[in-house]
């Protein structure tokens, strides 16, 4: 047997080139394996233990105010294990330096100094405010390293039109806010939305909230039933303005991250699937063919009585190595880039820390995967070739036929050259792998389109919601709903354009037995800077007769045009109405409804009041309104439209020019494998035709078209096939991710199909090129004497 | 060797001194020590010898697959021991015909564009009919070689060898994987195109008794030409038995 294992080494080396490729490819499926697992896996240990180690609550109930007196009945409440109350408000922030407002939500800290009961801080630096002191306050992590803020700095805060300075004495994270994104917004802007801790006190003087809070947070007991918890909660809440309470699948930040999860792991099925799929079919396309020249040394073998299992462990035993080489090389490149992903994650999702470990179930299921991959293709080849008698493995193989291909039976035959005639011939003696190396081109150009098709959706969706859908340049948000009068005021503020009023009502939509907490915009008639759009993006006028739902939030609760939906208002009057549904408008963000805003305000009874407005600013006049509106206590924040899509592409960008790069990386690889091993085989199966052919007086060039102009046939087919598969795994990827946060939309751009085909078409354009230079090492004399 | 039978200008090739060393590893294989030839024009020529006599190698570089390491050879005007693989390329293009022993049809084309594909090539060029007429296979233009005998087959390679019109055919022992009878049809093919176009034909082959069909024949042995025969009576192809 050692002298078999010595031909297997040798074997090997001579197909190095097709091993390297095929390993390549393998190396691509396990490394994009490794490391979404390796990330999934770290991402939920962190997870885990940030939750626990911070004690994240199960339930979150929002109020408008309650006396401390309610706190021992509601941690009495049955399935409660721990209830913690506290102030929490939005305000306004000064960065010395930085022009823009900054929103922060402020939460409070226990009045007797600490940390609180539930959501406890994990302090990066300095420490917890001191209880007696009224100025202290610690910022959250992700907006400190923003603007490199350290304990010492002082920071000028703006709380219901007053202005104090604050002293930073710490920077933490909280397992509350692992994501951050400011309110209405899906994406961080760690620049201008801060989260940042308070002294009780502090905050209740501020607030005139004296032994009152206007937040409770509750861990359960293990047996409780969250949904009876909640009802009772919000019984208990009611009378005190509780807009009710909501568990961790409503609450943002732990609502992101899921999301985030279920993600990677569909990457981590979807991406190694195709990678695995490619590499099976070459494994077996190459031993194939070595079987093919090998028949003889075969029969020779089993003549000299070497049984067929030896055999086929001897072939076996190839592809293992080269599935192990790529295995081996895709678990370091997984290790690294799910060093580099974790990496890019940290920035977005403010972990105190990220255990990254390469996972060795990932390995384990990467070397298995693989392994069983090449293990499969080789079986197939092998189960005819080792079954052979020896006496009929020695013989040459009979003649290879051929018959007019489907396309001359069709009547095409004459305008066929006689070089296409063969290419075409030659495809449809082998269909299944003609079929399967366009199939695997195609996916190839599919990778490289879902790793740019993020960046792509993004686009899309900014465009549209904040193009298109969102003009305002200024949003202003009330402390609570205020009479009309407020907007002419802030219409006549120098540098701006227009002002329009805005109410965003708190409710609960139901139907049936769904229900769903989101917000009812009211909007005036011929509102310009908010405008709900349809599926064509046409504008959508509010109506006074019914309400507009975002057409997922529609689907959700079953709802149809004409249909009646109970609209429960959670703050004001807090009335329970019945209203048509008008229509729907298509929306990527968010779920909600729209109506005109004086039949919101007849429908809920709360007077003619507007919770914000939306304003044009001319170009440059942005600080200063700023600063006027700093200046007004009924002004709860401030957001800047263009500020927020830059501050995202800050954010975002980097890490999805890479991602589209490592997926074009990837694609070539797959197509790298495919083409040069096509034009390896089919150069060792044809390489007698063509070296004939030059005998007879062909060029190298004019032989190199007819072996590769046969590959590049396939290539060309693969394109439009690897355009549709890449719109269905895009459209595949959002399933998994779509939800009422967000619908990402399977948009691609001209620019991604045109990079898909260029790459595909340089990737092999490269592959084959390799291939030609053996074309000019053809034996033209060797030909003239042997047989094949 | 003797004297031409012929005037130097009809000398079609002409080779002074032709010495091929080929170097495999350590040990240097002397495959040709000085031949010097001259082919004419229409004249059917046998090459006869024992393997390793050399008679490959000197079919090789007469038809410009393989270079001398020293010696001339020239092809009417063209000097072929200088020429550069585009050169080479171009010159079997444009003037030789090449039959092997083992067909070397292209499996997935017909008889006709398997003849096709090399008149594609090739100005004044017959039709792959006529040319396929020419061995015979009128009746067997639209077979793929996997349908055809392997005598039947070596006529396809007959009639693309000779369809571009050479001037020169040289056929590397053309019957060597036939039996007796089919090989005889494939002579019988090479025969009238020698007659009917005036092709210069040189055959190798280990089987002397094809040597009676010929204009000349030589015999070489550990790579020179040791002995050249002209036959008194040339036998029709078709009288051949062996």
């Amino acid at each position: 047997m050692r002298a078999l294992g010595r031909k297997a080494w040798r074997d090997l080396w001579h197909l190095r080139g097709q091993a390297l490729a095929i390993a390549l490819v393998i190396a691509g499926g396990v490394a994009t394996l490794v490391m979404s697992q390796s990330t999934y896996q770290s991402l939920t240990a962190t997870r885990e233990r940030f939750y626990r180690e911070g004690a994240l609550a199960d339930l979150w109930a929002p109020l408008k105010r309650a006396p401390d007196t309610l706190a021992p009945r509601l941690a009495a409440i049955d399935g409660v294990q721990t209830a913690q109350t506290r102030l929490m408000a939005a305000g306004t922030l000064g960065v010395p330096g930085f022009g823009e407002p900054v929103r922060v939500e402020l939460v409070s800290l226990p009045l007797e100094g600490g940390q609180p009961l539930l959501n406890r801080l994990q302090l990066r630096s300095g420490r917890l405010p001191n209880p007696d002191v009224d100025n202290e306050v610690v910022l959250g992590e992700a907006f400190a390293a923003a603007h490199a803020l350290r304990a010492g700095d002082t920071l000028s805060l703006t709380l219901r039109g007053r202005q104090r300075w604050l002293r930073v004495v710490g920077v933490a994270t909280s397992p509350e806010y692992v994501y951050q994104s400011p309110p209405g917004a899906v994406f961080p802007d760690f620049r201008r939305y801060a989260v940042a801790w308070m002294n009780r006190h502090a905050m209740e003087k501020a607030l005139s909230m004296d032994g009152a809070f206007n937040s409770v947070v509750l861990r359960l007991r293990p047996e409780a039933k969250p949904a009876a918890v909640i009802a009772a909660l919000d019984g208990l809440l009611a009378r005190y303005g509780g807009v009710g309470a909501y568990g961790r699948h409503e609450q943002t930040s732990a609502r992101y991250l899921e999301e985030e999860m279920r993600q990677l792991r569909t990457m981590a099925r979807l991406f190694p699937a195709i990678f695995l799929g490619v590499a099976a079919f070459l494994v077996h396309v190459v031993l194939m063919r070595l079987l093919g020249t090998q028949r003889d040394q075969i029969g020779v073998l089993k003549a000299f009585g070497y049984p067929d299992r030896a055999l086929a462990w001897h072939y076996l035993l190839i592809a293992a190595v080269i599935a192990g080489a790529g295995a081996l090389l895709g678990i370091g490149l997984g290790a690294m880039l799910g060093g580099w992903l974790a990496h890019v994650y940290q920035g977005i999702y403010r972990f105190p820390f990220l255990a990254y470990r390469l996972s060795a179930g990932a390995v384990a299921t990467g070397l298995a995967v693989s392994l069983g991959a090449a293990a499969a293709g080789a079986l197939m080849a092998l189960r005819a070739a080792v079954r052979l008698p020896p006496a009929e493995a020695m013989r040459a193989p009979a003649p290879a036929r051929f018959g007019p291909s489907l396309v001359e039976r069709l009547g095409l035959r004459r305008w066929l050259t006689p070089a296409v005639r063969m290419a075409l011939r030659d495809l449809g003696r082998r269909p299944g792998r003609a079929a399967f190396t366009v199939l695997g081109l195609a996916m190839a150009s599919a990778v490289m389109m879902v790793g740019r098709f993020q960046g792509d959706a993004v686009q899309y969706m900014v465009d549209t919601q904040l193009g298109i859908a969102q003009r305002h340049d200024l949003a202003v948000t009330f402390v609570e709903p205020a009479p009309r009068g407020a907007v002419p005021e802030l219409a006549a503020l120098p540098g701006v354009r227009t002002a329009e009023p805005l109410r965003m009502a708190p409710v609960r939509l139901v139907h049936g037995l769904h229900s769903y907490r989101t917000v009812l915009e009211g909007l005036p008639p011929g509102a310009r800077l908010r405008r709900p759009l349809d599926t064509a993006l046409r504008p959508v006028l509010p109506r006074s007769d019914g309400v507009l739902l975002t057409d997922y939030l529609g689907q959700m609760l079953d709802l149809r045009p004409g249909d009646r939906v109970e609209v429960q208002a959670l703050d004001g009057h807090r009335r329970h109405v019945s209203v048509p549904v008008a229509g729907f408008v298509h929306e990527y963000i968010g779920a909600q409804g729209y109506m005109d805003l004086d039949a919101l305000n007849r429908l809920l009874g709360d007077g003619d009041v507007v919770s914000g407005v939306l304003l044009g600013v001319m170009p440059g006049a942005a600080p200063d309104v700023y600063a006027e509106l700093n200046r007004r206590p009924w002004v709860a924040g401030v957001d800047s439209r263009l500020a927020a899509v830059r501050s995202f592409y800050a954010t975002m960008g980097e890490s999805m020019l890479v991602f589209a790069w490592v997926a074009a990386l990837l694609g070539a690889v797959i197509n790298f494998g495919l083409v040069y091993n096509a034009a390896r085989i089919s150069l060792s199966e044809r390489g007698r035709e063509l070296a004939s052919l030059r005998v007879l007086g062909m060029t190298e060039g004019e032989v190199s078209v007819l072996l590769l102009g046969q590959l590049g046939v396939l290539v060309l087919v693969s394109l439009p096939l690897g355009f549709v598969a890449g719109h269905a795994l895009c459209w595949l990827m959002t399933q998994g991710f779509q939800s009422e946060l967000f619908r990402v939309p399977v948009r691609l751009t001209t620019a991604t199909y045109a990079f898909a085909a260029a790459t595909v078409c340089v990737a092999s354009l490269l592959s084959a090129l390799l291939v030609r230079r053996r074309i000019h090492r053809l034996d033209l004399i060797g030909v003239l004497k042997t047989r094949e | 060797m003797g004297t031409p039978s012929r005037p130097d200008s009809d000398a079609v090739f002409r080779a002074r001194g032709l010495t091929k060393v080929y170097r495999m590893g350590e040990v240097e294989v002397h495959a040709l020590r000085g031949v010097d030839l001259d082919l004419y024009r229409g004249e059917f020529v046998v090459l006869l010898g024992p393997s390793g006599s050399g008679k490959s190698t000197l079919l090789n570089i007469l038809g410009g697959l393989d270079v001398p390491t020293a010696g001339e050879v020239w092809y009417e005007g063209h000097h072929l021991s200088g020429a550069d693989e585009r050169e080479l390329t171009l010159f079997r293009r444009e003037h030789v015909g090449f039959v092997f022993q083992f067909y070397n049809l292209i499996p997935s084309l017909t008889a006709r564009e398997n003849v096709a594909i090399v008149t594609d090539l090739a100005e004044g060029a017959m039709s792959p009919e006529e040319a396929l007429a020419r061995v015979d296979l009128s009746d067997r233009m639209d077979h793929f070689p996997a349908q055809l005998s392997g005598g039947q087959q070596q006529r396809v390679a007959i009639a693309r060898a000779i369809a571009k019109r050479p001037a020169v055919l040289l056929c590397d022992e053309p019957t060597g994987a036939l039996d007796s009878a089919t090989g005889v049809r494939v002579l019988e093919a090479l025969e009238r195109v020698n007659v009917e176009l005036g092709t210069t034909t040189v055959v190798i082959t280990h089987n002397a008794d094809i040597a009676r069909m010929a204009h000349r024949v030589l015999y070489l042995g550990d790579g020179r030409i040791v002995r050249e025969a002209r036959p008194e009576q040339r036998i029709p192809a078709r009288e051949l038995r062996w």
